[in-house]
């Protein structure tokens, strides 16, 4: 279970949006999600709904990563969305919802056809501009690896530590579980320091 | 960053991070990931439960301080934004950078930098492992930044007034006020276990 | 081989109450080509193994390889100087098996197909080349120090320092990686609590309370950690 955190909502496609570049894809994303929060009408909000489920249509996102994508909206906005419709009446709260769920399809549909590798890989060309102020392109993606590479067995840790404080009735004292979670994440990120260093990547590049 | 041997004393320009620095960011991204995919976690006698994600940005902030810290929140986010699925209710991708909680999101670099600035120089050597000292620090990072920017996300995107913003966000106070004294505690014992974690020696 | 000096290389750190030694002042000449390290925990073994390659700095004196100042040259000595570390999992970085080792090799092949096929020339020789693409949390605990030795072995390092290599491993397991390194052409400057292992080398120094007690030939070196321990 704690190896499906490396996964993501990838599904390897053929599609159009499968084959887009990654930047095109997430500039489209931001223009959508700038117009969505910034137009204030109803029945504009149905039209961004509209729009997000035909591409979710042509990127054949499958129905269930679109589910899960929009439940977690519910969840949040079901409380928001009944104190609007109590403030503000049933239109507003309306609107808030279909915004909300288009952008969350919107944005899950960028997600499910971009592999998490050409995402970083995109990244990390983004930030080579930054080369001037001091960031190294290929520090900031080893970076990226090691929190990547670390996140199987810190979820390890971490569901252990909980399933021992649930073990022990919910722990009255939950720093009793947490401190030795934070203390052995610590003393792994020294050795994991140590070990980079003696390999000599630390270093940089004193090649050129 | 790029390394040069000076000739005149032979002594090599040391990087700017060291590996352990960055080990330590991935780190806290990683335990910031792992703790929002666990879940919430029931907290006391009272059982309210709350989400451990917030209280991770914080504890990066007060354990690695100000400059590591806002790293270890932003590279979180930059988990999230290249699609793994490390928010709340195993939620991933672009979409949480825009909805409706957004703005707490946005803050939590900033929020870790302050609470780490006020822990590394406010506090100082002494009294950074005093649990009361950490405890302030946090809130402010917390009543300071992430409030301020939720209720902002959150006025900008259901496009309601202020106190309408704010009141959405009350429900949150009590699970935070829980969160900063265990971030706190921890916080505290961890700097006993590692002293030299928020001064590192070059 | 290489030539490692420490020049009354001494380390200590400040504690709440004054200084604590961790290494006492200590100069050596290490020319072997086996050199075995033992000592009980804590003894300030790891401290001296470390001091090698740079990952710990001498508080006074020196320490040299090849004649590079290790506190001064660190990258130029870290370039010559690999280390293997105790917990094989702490030293593996990068997600797949392929990918560990082009890290290593990532300052001196500039070109990534190259890379790629290097590291893949360095897997096939470790015997681990059915695993290139393989998640390195899939591999067993010996596997791992294996790929941990060939990420490090990679780039040519004219010494191996190995910190307790194998005290994680289970007896086959710990024979593999043992044979593996004694039949290394680099120089071994190996810290270890397998007596067996410290026996093959050409010498071996004894570190107790801090400090270098015996160093010598390696039936002798052994016998006389055996006898300070059953006194």
């Amino acid at each position: 279970m704690s190896s499906s955190i490396l996964v993501g909502v990838y599904q390897p496609g053929e599609t159009l949006l499968h084959r887009l570049p990654v930047g095109v894809k997430v500039l489209g994303l931001g223009a959508f999600s700038l117009t969505v929060v910034l137009v204030r009408d109803a029945r504009a909000s149905w039209v961004f709904l509209a729009v997000a489920l035909a591409v979710a249509l042509l990127a054949r996102t499958r129905l269930a990563v679109l589910a899960r994508a929009t439940r977690v909206v519910l969840l949040f906005a079901a409380f928001v969305g009944a104190l609007q419709w109590w403030l503000y009446g049933r239109d507003k709260a309306v609107e808030t919802l279909v915004d909300l769920v288009a952008l969350a399809l919107a944005a899950v549909v960028v997600s499910a056809t971009t592999p998490v590798n050409a995402m970083l890989d995109a990244l990390v060309r983004w930030v080579r501009p930054l080369r001037r102020v001091g960031v190294d392109p290929d520090r900031v993606a080893l970076t990226f690896a090691l929190a990547i590479q670390s996140l199987p067995g810190t979820v390890a840790l971490a569901l252990e530590t909980r399933d021992a404080a649930r073990a022990r009735g919910l722990g009255r004292h939950p720093r009793a579980y947490l401190t030795p979670f934070v203390i052995r994440v610590v003393a792994r990120a020294h050795e994991t320091g140590d070990a980079l260093h003696a390999r000599g990547i630390g270093d940089g590049d004193d090649q050129a | 960053m790029t390394m040069t041997d000076t000739p005149d004393t032979g002594t090599e320009r040391r990087p700017r991070f060291s590996t352990t620095d960055l080990a330590l960011v991935a780190a806290f991204a990683a335990l910031t990931s792992a703790c929002a995919y666990v879940g919430a976690v029931p907290v006391g006698g009272s059982g309210v439960p709350i989400t451990l994600q917030s209280l991770a940005i914080m504890l990066g902030g007060c354990l690695l301080g100000p400059v590591r810290g806002f790293l270890a929140a932003a590279l979180y986010l930059g988990l999230g934004a290249i699609g793994l699925p490390v928010f709340a209710e195993h939620s991933s991708g672009l979409g949480v950078f825009t909805g409706a909680s957004a703005g707490y999101l946005w803050s939590f670099p900033v929020a870790a930098a302050l609470a780490g600035f006020l822990v590394k120089y406010v506090a100082g050597r002494e009294r950074k492992t005093r649990a009361v000292f950490v405890f302030l620090c946090s809130l402010a990072g917390s009543v300071l930044v992430i409030h301020p920017a939720g209720i902002a996300g959150m006025k900008l995107f259901f496009d309601v007034p202020w106190s309408d913003a704010l009141a959405y966000d009350t429900p949150f106070w009590l699970g935070d006020v829980v969160k900063t004294t265990l971030v706190a505690l921890i916080a505290a014992e961890v700097h006993r276990a590692f002293p030299q974690l928020l001064h590192p020696r070059r | 081989m290489a030539t490692i000096e420490l020049d009354a290389a001494a380390v200590t750190v400040d504690v709440p109450d004054g200084e604590r030694v961790i290494l006492s002042p200590t100069t050596l000449t290490l020319t072997e080509r086996r050199v075995g390290v033992v000592g009980a925990n804590g003894s300030g073994k790891s401290t001296l193994a470390r001091l090698l390659n740079g990952l710990v700095s001498p508080t006074a004196g020196r320490v040299l390889v090849d004649g590079l100042d290790v506190a001064r040259r660190g990258s130029a000595v870290r370039r010559r100087v690999g280390f293997v570390f105790t917990d094989p999992a702490a030293q593996l970085v990068m997600p797949t098996c392929v990918e560990d080792v082009e890290l290593s090799l990532r300052t001196r092949e500039r070109d990534a197909g190259r890379r790629r096929e290097l590291a893949l020339a360095v897997l096939e020789r470790f015997g681990l080349a059915d695993h290139a693409h393989v998640s390195v949390h899939a591999l067993s605990g010996g596997q791992k120090q294996l790929l941990a030795l060939a990420g490090v072995l990679a780039t040519d390092p004219s010494v191996l320092v190995a910190d307790e290599p194998t005290t994680l491993l289970d007896l086959a397991n710990t024979r593999r990686v043992a044979e593996l390194l004694f039949g290394l052409e680099q120089q071994l400057v190996l810290v270890t609590h397998d007596l067996e292992q410290a026996r093959r080398c050409d010498r071996v120094l004894v570190v107790d309370g801090a400090r270098v007690v015996f160093d010598g030939e390696a039936a002798a070196a052994v016998d006389h950690y055996v006898a300070s321990v059953t006194e």
